[in-house]
């Protein structure tokens, strides 16, 4: 895998930026909904308050997490569900496609997962043979289009309708042209309504897990959850180990901060609490490790686990809204995805905490007050450190030190350097040097403040 | 050593030195606990739910009557209502059966103020899929049960065990084309909220 | 009260301007500035780049330049930022904690230690603000728009000061402008797409000027609007703040 030459976020980033009116309409919807977030929270005074006890209570439980695994464990089995461990992504995979075979069905219905976009799970089921049909209405969409989502919460943000309208026009039969939003979702909902009456298997994800009663909650707009969910025989649910919560009255903190960060709602239409099986159904939870143990002992990163999959920080972050998800190339993307990502695969995932300005706005927008840009920093050091920067890099790092460790070296550098700006600026503003491309370098002044200070004001 | 003694065994050697565990106490305290009808029917409004304040279970038949065409399948486990809904004959139906049900009536007794969601478990649905499958949704509310915010409404669930709950918030939606805003995507095509004001 | 007078390596060499206003500023507000000439860079650059285990030099030189002063100030939130957070000494670990707590942004030192409320300063221009990041969310210089908190702005305090001056209203508050460090060139096309967006934004309202605490941004939004051949001007606030009527 770490072989292979992926394209990094810069290269990407750069694709996405040939066509600026695009990358406007993406950032500007982005930012819009930032906004609508911004209403939404300047709306309780207690936000703030709310975003701290949520901070310390995440915190809490990955202090406590083999404890509120085991008991989460213990309710659900009390519960009449079956529990699965899963080490890493195939096992889950395959614990997933086992539940499939043993009820002798080739296909599935699934609601929004991101752990299963991490862990490829349709591209692993497609292989062996089942057919998975992803109901929310974004994923179905990238899902004909065989893409990847682009965004955790809004799969296909960076999709303009008249290209979901000729995605639908030849999947779902819509007549060519037709773009308008109604038309287009009464087509996918009766579409997916036939998919939802006619599968045995429904496979969710998980927004909470209460330790203290065994419950998980789903989140949705759209109530895809729940319709693949009661209308099947079996009920899979496939959640991170980080997604406990202790007590079912810390739902009242969380559910009232995930959609106001997510999209400025005040809450999904639907919080759908599962507790035990309907009667004659079979319900499966299956508990994913996929490197999150990892991180866990990580004591610069593991607070990233805290995460709630809310997306604010990457609709507020503004190399996101200028870049595009897809140039993370990586399941979650955005400032929380350039955190988790390394721990997975330092080599694949080293572009993405440069892929920052480290501006900050990501850790503040964050309901759970991850330091993610702090993160962003300090996994700069560790991926160095690693090894996974080029050479050249490393040497224009070391002359920038002997440079600016020793004053003389420094100032006649910085001489010698606005010398040639000033008497042969083809040297310094031509296509070698990327500042020059899009900006006209700064205009060396005559003396430097050090120069003038010495002429000026001398040794008194 | 199986996955599930690995997973256990990383966690406990990786989690970092225990934490304390706040408390939501000062949290509750929050919330504008004035005007609760009034600052429920404003949200639920906002969010698509078309909200009514009725005075006895009689206008509700009213109103459902004056809405909903005749012929259509109205379904409800309000046992009031039997006179314009079936209240029983569904609840032996397979869920997919439910599949042609134009209109479900339920019954809530926890209402939101601050988001406009009103709480109803599987024993008020009867059939977990009904309030999902219906085209269109009902909920008779009473108004003195409405409150501030979401930890208000846990309290008031306290310990009860339902096997499957929610909290619905107007019809459902979805803004995944371009952001434009549709109502009625996989759930219900629109949301009544009757408020019964018991004076 | 002794200041050390901190100046980061591309004021120094490319815009003495803003360090020579902040020199007289503090000088004309009764403060005695020492600047000590053996002074280089605070290291932010290789830091930012994951090469902090190269910045061992800068924070020796700065130790021994700074520890002396009551007070060490600068014209850059980000360089400030930098040493409040990442200054290290192997060997003396008490006296760089000792300089990290008196290390000041030059706006911040104005308004929370000499606590200055008006100014001599003339400026009858059209003015935008840019709120660099590092200054407003680490420094905490002013209010960012992400939380639910009141609002304020040291910067904006003292350009409320200066007599003439108009300050021109933006549609974004607090959006990066793209600099980012070393990032303005590893991934230019989003470092200039951030800058043509901030210098718009400005350019939309009628800046004449656009200001900041931070030079580095501004390098970043000149260079964009030389490009675009504006005749809009970038003037560190310290030049501002520093002027007088003509």
């Amino acid at each position: 895998m770490s072989a292979m030459q992926t394209k990094d976020h810069a290269e990407l980033a750069g694709q996405f930026n040939t066509d600026e009116n695009r990358v406007d309409w993406h950032d500007e919807t982005l930012w819009w909904i930032r906004q609508k977030r911004d209403k939404a929270v300047n709306q309780l005074p207690e936000w703030e308050l709310l975003r701290e006890t949520a901070s310390k209570i995440k915190e809490h439980v990955l202090s406590n997490l083999s404890n509120y695994l085991e008991a989460f464990e213990a309710n659900v089995l009390a519960n009449g569900i079956t529990v699965h461990w899963a080490a890493d992504a195939k096992e889950h995979n395959e614990i997933v496609h086992q539940i499939i075979k043993k009820h002798g069905v080739n296909r599935m219905v699934k609601s929004k997962s991101m752990l299963t976009e991490e862990c490829h799970l349709n591209e692993y089921l497609a292989k062996n043979g089942i057919e998975v049909i992803d109901s929310d209405l974004g994923e179905r969409i990238v899902q004909l289009a065989k893409e990847p989502p682009s965004h955790i919460v809004l799969p296909c943000i960076h999709k303009k309708k008249e290209e979901i309208g000729d995605l639908f026009h030849e999947h779902l039969g819509t007549p060519a042209g037709v773009s308008d939003p109604q038309i287009l979702t009464e087509t996918a909902r009766q579409h997916l309504r036939e998919v939802f009456l006619t599968r045995k298997i429904a496979l969710t994800g998980v927004n909470f897990a209460v330790a203290e009663t065994g419950e998980f909650v789903v989140c949705t707009n759209e109530g895809n959850a729940d319709m693949g969910a009661h209308l099947s025989e079996v009920h899979i649910a496939s959640m991170g180990i980080e997604k406990i919560i202790p007590n079912r009255e810390h739902l009242g903190v969380f559910l009232r901060l995930l959609t106001r960060s997510a999209t400025g709602q005040p809450i999904t239409t639907y919080s759908s609490h599962y507790k035990k099986p309907r009667s004659g159904q079979e319900m499966h939870i299956v508990i994913v490790d996929n490197g999150r143990s990892v991180q866990l002992g990580r004591k610069d990163f593991r607070n990233s686990l805290k995460c709630i999959r809310c997306g604010a920080c990457m609709n507020t972050c503004p190399v996101y809204r200028r870049s595009g998800g897809h140039s993370y190339h990586n399941a979650i993307s955005g400032p929380i995805g350039s955190i988790l990502a390394p721990n997975l695969d330092m080599e694949e995932y080293a572009d993405l905490p440069f892929a920052s300005t480290l501006c900050g706005s990501c850790s503040n927008v964050c309901p759970v007050k991850i330091d993610i840009h702090d993160q962003l920093y300090k996994w700069r050091q560790v991926i160095v450190k690693a090894g996974y920067t080029t050479k050249a890099k490393t040497a224009g790092m070391k002359v920038m030190e002997w440079t600016l460790s020793s004053p003389g070296i420094y100032h006649a550098a910085g001489k010698a350097g606005r010398i040639v700006m000033k008497y042969a600026p083809f040297a310094v503003n031509n296509t070698l040097n990327p500042w020059y491309k899009q900006r006209d370098m700064p205009k060396p002044p005559a003396e430097s403040f050090d120069e003038w200070y010495k002429k000026n004001r001398g040794k008194k | 050593m199986s996955s599930r003694e690995k997973i256990l065994s990383a966690v406990r050697a990786n989690q970092p030195e225990l934490t304390v565990l706040p408390n939501i106490e000062l949290l509750k305290s929050y919330g504008n606990k004035e005007n609760l009808l009034a600052q429920y029917t404003t949200v639920a409004t906002n969010i698509g739910a078309k909200v009514y304040e009725v005075k006895n279970v009689g206008e509700v038949k009213m109103i459902i009557q004056n809405n909903f065409g005749a012929g259509k399948r109205i379904v409800s486990t309000i046992a009031e209502l039997k006179d314009i809904a079936d209240t029983k004959q569904y609840l032996s139906d397979l869920p997919g059966q439910l599949a042609d049900v134009e209109l479900a009536i339920l019954k809530s007794d926890i209402s939101v103020a601050e988001n406009g969601a009103t709480w109803i478990t599987e024993e008020q649905m009867g059939q977990r899929v009904l309030p999902f499958i219906t085209q269109h949704l009902a909920v008779i509310v009473s108004a003195k049960n409405i409150v501030a915010t979401m930890h208000d409404a846990y309290s008031l669930i306290g310990i009860t065990n339902p096997g499957f709950g929610a909290f619905i918030a107007g019809p459902s939606k979805t803004a995944d084309i371009e952001q434009s805003l549709v109502i009625g995507v996989h759930g219900p095509r629109s949301m009544s909220l009757f408020l019964l004001r018991e004076d | 009260m002794t200041v050390g007078l901190f100046i980061p390596c591309y004021i120094d060499q490319f815009y003495p301007g803003a360090a020579i206003a902040t020199l007289q500023l503090l000088e004309k507000l009764g403060v005695t500035v020492v600047y000590p000439p053996k002074q280089t860079c605070c290291g932010q650059p290789m830091a930012n780049s994951g090469y902090e285990h190269l910045t061992t030099g800068c924070n020796e030189l700065f130790i021994d330049n700074f520890s002396d002063f009551d007070y060490i100030v600068s014209p850059s939130g980000s360089c400030i930022l930098h040493i409040k957070d990442h200054l290290h000494s192997e060997g003396r670990e008490n006296q760089a904690v000792q300089v990290r707590r008196k290390v000041y942004e030059l706006t911040e030192f104005l308004t929370d230690v000499l606590k200055i409320e008006q100014l001599d300063a003339v400026f009858p221009h059209k003015v935008g603000l840019h709120q660099s990041c590092h200054g407003q969310r680490g420094l905490k210089i002013s209010q960012m728009t992400e939380l639910v908190a009141a609002p304020f702005s040291k910067p904006l305090q003292l350009l409320n000061m200066v007599k003439g001056l108009e300050l021109i209203p933006l549609n974004r508050q607090d959006e990066c402008c793209g600099f980012g460090g070393t990032f303005c060139v590893a991934e230019e096309a989003v470092s200039v797409k951030m800058g043509v967006d901030r210098v718009s934004d400005h350019l939309e309202h009628g800046a004449e000027y656009i200001t900041g605490a931070d030079m580095s941004c501004l390098m970043h939004m000149e260079g964009i609007l030389r490009r675009q051949g504006s005749n809009v001007k970038v003037l560190h606030i310290a030049e501002i703040l520093n002027s007088s009527a003509q």
